[in-house]
């Protein structure tokens, strides 16, 4: 259904970004799209890139390249990466809250939701001037601005503490404030950096509840690491590991992924060797010859794996600098096994299905993948099989 | 006596033990600290040789004294305290049972009467006592007067904390009248009632004024944005010199230039912010000391505008709305059309009302900017940074503007400055003067107006008293100058002030808004700001 989806139900396409802190590529040619009232989760391991995709969709940080086209439903069409920072809550209607909670903690629950409307009130005050002298237009919007605060309040469960201040909350509730300060900017989009992160289970739920609320005006672009948070609730799931998306479909396709699964819990050494010789493919064989550890005998797989992993990697990047650390990607490893599964068609055709998804995939892995990527799109999967993940494919 | 110290030793000792211990330490540290500053000192001789004097007698004494205040400190004055709970343990405040034991009626009769027989005998108080005597008794006057005032404010304290600034403006707008009357009556005529009131209103009432204004400026700088400015005297000097050189080269009045000064002073606030907008906490501070250090070397060397430090005299007054003036041979000197009295005065009186406008004008803008999208902008600035710019704050035209509107204010500040002294010179505006300012508002609470306002009575209004205490002399010697030791009581202060209450006299803030009840909110939830 992602290939028929016409640009107007887009309302975040992020094409090819990359974004490079000194030699270190934190985010390697990303492509993915979020659709317009779905909740689109973006997963990943520790240090994957997450919070620095956001940084760059809300502006924190300029891409060192790449498109981020926002499509509000008036028609309009802002590429954020041009936009100065403030402008993307003003202009764009992108909102976002933080890993690690930023409020203003020595005001109340109800100022925090005011200083978000700051913009709105701000030209009802006649930029302050008009305000000074208490012109009867300003009481009314700042009457209405506190109405809107009165409604996000009640919605996060914390109008009994409207008057206490933010700093003073549990843990939980400043997340829900967090949540609700954003929502009233008024966004279309709204970023939210692991909003579940050290909730307890019954709050989490609640959390839940309010997000599918949130989700009924408002699209949401969800981190997480509690999967049954993401399982739950999203729509939509991009993996990220190194920077690079490994998987990109519905939960469910997701949560099957060998990649995805090799990227959380890591690949069984074992596993892959036995693939690999049962399979006896060519190219690996050749790979593994040649790679430094080869020599050591196959007794570790996953330095074995090493060379020829971020030999492709590189190849596969224009020869951009990669300080990954040989062998770490453990996407990357399944790339390789599925590349020699991939010459037998049938018993593995749905894995291979989902490497070709993969950027950090190599060429000649992308090509073998070919007719299985043939073969699961006839069958009406999604995303995975789409080959929206290649470098021209993210348009369509 | 060699004896370890081990820690089972602390409790096993009696206080005495302990205390002993403790001065003989108190003696060591005050030896190494004061063996250079006191105990040796450099002076001239008769053939203008530079020649070290020892003093060591006034070193040992120094040393002594040290020793047996914390020997006393230590053994009597701790066990005594504890005994009566004096300080409560959690907040370190006197409880309240200690003021009502300070307070009694009893006392307070005693301390009208002291008073009231003072003031009557004031006039003979020489005859009848001898000089010495007399300046411990006015002395003593002035510490009655100063009970019976604490003891009235105690008993009403919950009214007062209630109506504050209601209570604090009518104070203000009396003040004068007071004054005026109360040595009226004492001197027994009107016009020494004025000419008496010249102390009281110019050096306290007005000085006090201008610091308060100064630091409600800055207090939006640095109380609700969070911007630490150590160059605010950089825009009082700009205030004053734009009134002082336009009003002596083009004669224009002091109600034209006030604005223009402000404005003046504003555009500076955004010269100054440009550059430093990308600078947070230290760095900032440094850089805006900076700038305050270079607008007073352009007002030294720049002499051909400014006349450089043989400052610029003959500043216009302040005329009385265009409709009076205060100069003696004009036609319409305020004497001569009201037909009362020549006084100098009248002039004081008048500037004390208009800076007290000044500064309610301050206070009134700075209430209702907290209210508007603009002041919620600096206060949450000042909370954090980064969470404004995801909301869609432009943080760049918000730190401008509160720089802008400070330094409008200073500027504003300036321009009276320099009516009232007549006069500017560049050392008025050095940097101490700035270092004063953010005292007092780091003292009276960053934030809080009545706080900076109590602040800069204490601070100023303090340090002024120090003049007043002649009688010192007496202890210590004609030489001694009670002035000279401001710096070091100001200093003092507020070391005791911020150990007693880091967040000033008052640590809380009032919300801008509420839902449902006003709850201040206490100052361990709010930042101080990091640029
Ligand atoms: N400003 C920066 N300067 C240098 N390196 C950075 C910067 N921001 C992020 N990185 C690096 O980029 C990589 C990705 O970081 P990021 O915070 O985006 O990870 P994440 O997926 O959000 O991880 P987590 O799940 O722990 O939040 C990390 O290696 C991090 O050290
Ligand atoms: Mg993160």
């Amino acid at each position: 259904m992602n290939a028929q989806a016409s640009a107007d139900d887009l309302i975040l396409q992020v094409e090819h970004l990359s974004m490079k802190f000194g030699g270190l590529v934190a985010i390697g040619d990303l492509s993915f799209q979020a659709r317009r009232g779905e909740i689109t989760a973006l997963i990943g391991p520790n240090g994957a890139g997450k919070t620095t995709v956001f940084n760059c969709i809300t502006g924190f940080y300029k891409p060192t390249e790449g498109m981020i086209t926002l499509n509000k439903r008036d028609g309009s069409t802002y590429l954020l990466e041009r936009l100065p920072n403030h402008e993307i809550p003003a202009r764009a209607n992108v909102a976002r809250t933080f890993q690690n909670i930023r409020l203003f903690s020595g005001m109340t629950l109800l100022e925090n939701l005011l200083v978000a409307q700051h913009n709105k009130l701000m030209k009802a005050s006649g930029y302050t001037f008009l305000g000074l002298f208490g012109f009867p237009s300003y009481r009314q919007a700042s009457a209405e601005s506190i109405d809107l605060a009165r409604h996000w309040l009640e919605k996060a469960d914390l109008v009994d503490r409207a008057d206490d201040p933010a700093g003073d909350l549990p843990y939980g509730a400043q997340r829900r404030l967090e949540i609700a300060r954003a929502m009233c900017t008024g966004p279309e989009l709204l970023c939210l950096d692991e909003p579940a992160a050290g909730l307890n289970p019954r709050e989490s739920a609640a959390l839940n509840e309010l997000l599918m609320d949130i989700k009924n005006s408002t699209s949401i672009l969800l981190i997480e690491h509690d999967m049954s948070v993401v399982m739950q609730i999203s729509d939509h799931v991009v993996v990220l590991e190194y920077g690079r998306k490994i998987s990109d479909g519905n939960p469910q396709s997701v949560r099957t992924d060998p990649r995805v699964i090799a990227a959380y819990l890591g690949v069984d050494d074992e596993e892959v060797e036995t693939v690999l010789t049962e399979v006896g493919d060519e190219d690996v064989i050749e790979q593994l010859d040649t790679g430094p550890d080869a020599a050591h005998g196959p007794g570790n797989s996953a330095s074995m794996m090493a060379g020829p992993v971020s030999d492709t990697v590189e190849h596969a990047d224009e020869g951009e600098r990669v300080t990954v650390s040989k062998g770490a990607s453990k996407a990357a490893q399944v790339d390789a096994r599925s590349a020699s599964v991939a010459g037998k068609p049938a018993p593995v055709a749905k894995k291979a299905a989902k490497v070709s998804t993969a950027k950090a995939a190599p060429k000649k892995t992308a090509a073998k993948a070919a007719a299985a990527k043939a073969d699961s799109a006839s069958k009406g999967k999604q995303a995975a099989a789409k080959p929206a993940a290649g470098k021209r494919g993210g348009r369509k | 006596m060699a004896v370890t110290v081990s820690p089972e030793r602390d409790v096993v000792a009696t206080p005495v033990q302990r205390a002993f211990r403790e001065a003989l330490y108190a003696g060591a540290i005050a030896l190494g600290l004061f063996v250079l500053f006191i105990g040796l000192r450099t002076d001239q001789n008769i053939s203008n040789e530079l020649i070290l004097v020892r003093r060591w007698g006034l070193l040992a004494l120094v040393v002594v004294l040290t020793a047996v205040g914390r020997f006393l400190y230590v053994a009597y004055a701790q066990p005594f305290a504890a005994s009566l709970k004096v300080a409560d343990v959690a907040t370190g405040l006197l409880p309240e049972s200690m003021a009502t034991r300070f307070f009694r009626l009893p006392y307070f009769i005693a301390a009208i009467v002291i008073a009231f027989a003072l003031l009557v005998l004031a006039g003979s108080l020489d005859g009848l006592l001898g000089p010495d005597l007399a300046g411990y008794a006015r002395f003593l006057r002035a510490l009655a007067i100063i009970y019976a005032v604490a003891s009235v404010m105690f008993y009403f304290r919950s009214f007062i904390h209630a109506h504050f600034s209601a209570l604090g403006v009518s104070a203000l707008a009396l003040y004068p009248v007071i004054v005026v009357l109360t040595l009226a009556l004492y001197t027994g005529s009107v016009a020494g009632g004025f000419q008496g009131s010249l102390k009281w209103v110019d050096n306290f009432g007005i000085q006090i004024l201008i610091y308060v204004m100064l630091a409600w400026g800055l207090n939006i700088v640095i109380g609700l944005a969070g911007l630490l400015d150590l160059g605010y005297v950089a825009f009082y000097a700009v205030g004053a010199y734009a009134y002082a050189l336009l009003g002596t080269h083009f004669g224009l009045s002091f109600w034209i230039l006030l604005p223009a000064a402000g404005c003046m002073a504003a555009f500076w606030g955004v010269m100054l912010g440009f550059p430093v907008l990308r600078l947070r906490g230290d760095y900032l501070a440094i850089v805006t000391l900076a700038f305050g250090e270079i607008i007073r070397l352009v007002l030294i060397n720049w002499r051909e505008v400014t006349n450089g430090s043989a400052r610029i005299s003959g500043i216009p007054k302040v005329s009385f709305f265009g409709l009076m003036s205060f100069n003696v041979s004009d036609p319409n000197y305020i004497a001569k059309v009201l037909n009362i009295a020549t006084s100098s005065a009248y002039y004081k009186i008048f500037l004390y009302y208009l800076i007290l406008g000044l500064c309610l004008l301050t206070a009134f803008v700075t209430i209702r900017l907290r209210r508007l999208p603009v002041g919620r902008a600096w206060e949450a600035l000042r909370e954090d940074e980064i969470a404004c710019r995801s909301l869609g704050i432009n943080t760049t035209t918000t730190k401008l503007t509160a720089f802008a509107t400070g330094a409008m204010f200073g500027g504003f500040a300036g321009s009276f400055f320099a009516a009232r002294q007549g006069f500017v010179s560049p050392e008025s505006f050095v940097f101490l003067e700035s270092a004063i300012v953010l005292a007092i508002v780091v003292l009276g609470g960053m934030g809080s107006l009545a706080g900076i306002a109590v602040a800069a009575l204490v601070m100023i209004g303090g340090t002024e008293a120090l003049r007043e205490l002649d009688f010192l002399k007496r202890v210590f010697g004609p030489d001694f100058t009670p002035e000279l030791y401001r710096m070091l009581l100001f200093g003092m202060a507020m070391v005791i002030v911020m150990l007693w209450k880091p967040r000033g006299f008052v640590g809380s803030r009032e919300p801008t808004a509420f839902l449902k009840e006003r709850k201040t909110v206490s100052g361990s939830f709010t930042k101080e700001g990091h640029g």
